[in-house]
């Protein structure tokens, strides 16, 4: 127990903590000015807008706790969101859990295909992601033959499953706090997260301590590819549409949200809590665009304005006072 | 990378360059044509003329990923001085501008705020583009003066563009200064270490800065040609050009670990990449299509070294 208290006070608990009243502030002034805002319906919607976010920003923390970047994620989603799409318009009688299962499994391949090329043969992780992220979006085109997927080809079961209320909250968020959930105890409960945020904090170390820091990548990987598939079913039952460029560019705002909730993209550093902090944040200024009268076109510029803001303060913090000489 | 190897992986460019020529003119009756040529150059010269700088920032172990989005900015700056009656020059001067400032941007935040490369332009990156959606929204700039056209659709003489001609002076003068010049050894040594360099006595920082800059300009000057060139300016302009000029640059020969790579190479390696879009373009097969080919192209010239260096 003193121990969980102690890691409550790392620098990583503390930046949480402060984000986090920073995050209720922003969600006080909204509040202030539009008291409908903290509505018990407005806050699910929120919660359900968010949820997508929320998975794919975890899956992207663990890459780039690695040392990685997955710029590929919204193509990954977008590839399997087809393949589900396609599945039930082909076997609609099939049922959701196929069709999520098809999903899940063709992102963890693909995740996989992006952790190999990182692990076997040391490619940038960059390189790959964006040249796969290209080749995805291409393979989409070829499946679907440039034609759409529309809500009227899907079964009703497939387009009423994330939308499934429990408790007030849709079955999309309910998904998304218990992967946050596993993730929050996962990471700091188990042995394999150990040996992640190792490799990720020193390749060299962790190898004399007999982590293959190879593999910690091809495995953040392709759980970054496993919650990007499932998530990318959810993405096209949801909006009852698939086609080639649905979540298109989506990847720079689960960097973003990865980014201001405080993963460091030097690798080792980031926390479960603080991601899901960072899409919420996100989450409550791209909903509160409208009320404010700003056009939802402003929504990219402004997580472009947070990420600098984010990584200016973070690479603040790093700096050490007595370097003579930067390491470059 | 020794001299050896260098034009090993150069001659192996020209030879791919003249597989691609033989086999397009087999498929297509037309390809050799001075007409078609001249057309194909059209292709990748504004891509081109940004990959040489690029070239340069990436041996000296930096990436800008924000090459595309600055267009999109310089773009629409653009679009609205035409609004405002603003002449051919003055748009030009606004688009050249714009592409500096931003690149200074960019250069400022990886000397000034340290922040790494890859995150500082993955953030203006953002920034622009969302600048451009945030300015123009859903719609369209189009109030370009007619001789604003020049840029982009004017010849020089016969069938030589005014674009083609740029990137053919600029070729020549990065080539000689990357590796003609004491500035250019430097660009090498920064690349491969930047701490001895700065022991050295190379003011690392400066030179980043500086290359940041420069390629935020040619992002401007690329911006005047293709905006020129289209007549048109929507948010969307230049969509995904990030990913192909950063293949130009690897498909060269240059090293994305820095250090290493030559102009020759990135010049044969923009004429490879516009004939082959080019080539596929004639055979009618849609541009999503030939991302798959620009996506396993990029893996799979940084896969070949890495394949090679395991096997020893």
């Amino acid at each position: 127990m003193s121990a969980g208290v102690l890691r409550g006070f790392s620098d990583t608990g503390r930046r949480d903590l402060a984000f986090g009243v920073l995050t209720l502030l922003l969600f006080g002034a909204v509040v202030a000015v539009f008291p409908g805002f903290a509505s018990p319906r407005n806050v699910a919607g929120l919660l359900d807008d968010t949820s997508i976010l929320v998975m794919l920003a975890l899956g992207q923390m663990l890459v780039i706790l690695v040392r990685g970047v997955d710029l590929s994620v919204a193509a990954n989603l977008a590839l399997c969101g087809m393949l589900a799409a396609l599945f039930n318009r082909a076997y609609p009688g099939a049922g959701v859990l196929p069709a999520v299962l098809l999903a899940a499994g063709a992102g963890t391949l693909l995740g996989a295909c992006n952790g190999l090329l990182v692990w076997k043969l040391r490619l940038p992780p960059i390189v790959v992601t964006l040249g796969t992220m290209s080749v995805y979006r291409g393979v989409i085109y070829l499946l679907s033959r440039g034609e759409w997927v529309n809500e009227n080809e899907m079964s009703r079961e497939f387009l009423a499953f994330p939308r499934g209320t429990f408790l007030g909250l849709t079955t999309l968020s309910w998904l998304a706090i218990v992967i946050a959930a596993l993730f929050v105890v996962a990471l700091r409960r188990t042995r394999v997260a150990r040996d992640l945020y190792a490799a990720g904090g020193n390749p060299e170390a962790a190898a004399y301590s007999g982590i293959d820091a190879g593999r910690m990548q091809f495995l953040a990987y392709t759980i970054c590819g496993a919650i990007a598939g499932l998530a990318g079913c959810l993405w096209v039952s949801r909006f009852a549409v698939a086609y080639t460029d649905i979540a298109l560019g989506f990847e720079l705002q689960v960097i973003a949200a990865c980014l201001i909730g405080g993963v460091a993209i030097a690798g080792g550093v980031g926390s479960a809590v603080g991601v899901v902090l960072g899409c919420v944040f996100i989450g409550i200024i791209r909903s509160s665009l409208p009320l404010v009268g700003i056009s939802p076109f402003w929504q990219m510029f402004i997580n472009g304005a947070v990420i600098l803001v984010a990584v200016l303060l973070s690479a603040r913090r790093r700096e050490h006072p007595r370097t003579v000489l930067e390491s470059a | 990378m020794n001299p050896a190897r260098l034009l090993r992986w150069e001659a192996m460019l020209a030879l791919v360059l003249v597989l691609e020529i033989v086999v397009f003119s087999s498929l297509s009756p037309y390809f050799l044509s001075v007409d078609t040529l001249s057309d194909a150059t059209f292709n990748f010269t504004e891509r081109a003329l940004i990959a040489l700088p690029l070239a340069l920032l990436i041996i000296a172990g930096e990436i800008d990923i924000s090459v595309a989005a600055i267009i999109a900015l310089a773009s629409v700056a653009m679009g609205l001085a035409a609004g405002q009656g603003v002449g051919t020059p003055g748009l030009a001067a606004i688009g050249l501008g714009t592409g500096l400032a931003a690149g200074a941007i960019n250069g400022a935040l990886v000397t000034v705020g340290r922040v790494p490369s890859i995150v500082a332009t993955i953030g203006t990156m953002t920034l622009f583009r969302g600048a451009a959606y945030a300015v123009l929204g859903d719609r369209v700039l189009k109030d370009y003066p007619p001789s604003f056209a020049t840029f982009g659709q004017g010849y020089l003489a016969g069938p030589v563009s005014i674009e083609l001609a740029l990137f053919v002076v600029f070729s020549l003068a990065f080539g000689l200064f990357l590796h003609r010049t004491r500035w250019g050894r430097a660009v090498y040594a920064i690349g491969a270490n930047p701490v001895a360099s700065r022991f050295a006595g190379v003011a690392v920082d400066r030179y980043r800065f500086v290359l940041f800059a420069v390629t935020g300009l040619f992002c401007g000057l690329a911006a005047v040609l293709l905006t020129s060139r289209l007549g048109s300016t929507r948010p969307s302009i230049a969509q995904g050009w990030e990913l192909e000029i950063i293949s130009m640059v690897i498909l060269g020969g240059v090293s994305v670990w820095g250090g290493k790579g030559s102009i020759v190479g990135v010049v044969l390696a923009a004429l490879v990449f516009g004939l082959v879009t080019f080539g596929l373009g004639l055979m009618n097969i849609p541009g999503i299509v030939m991302s798959i080919f620009t996506g396993a192209l990029l893996i799979l010239v940084v896969a070949i070294p890495a394949l090679l260096s395991r096997r020893r």
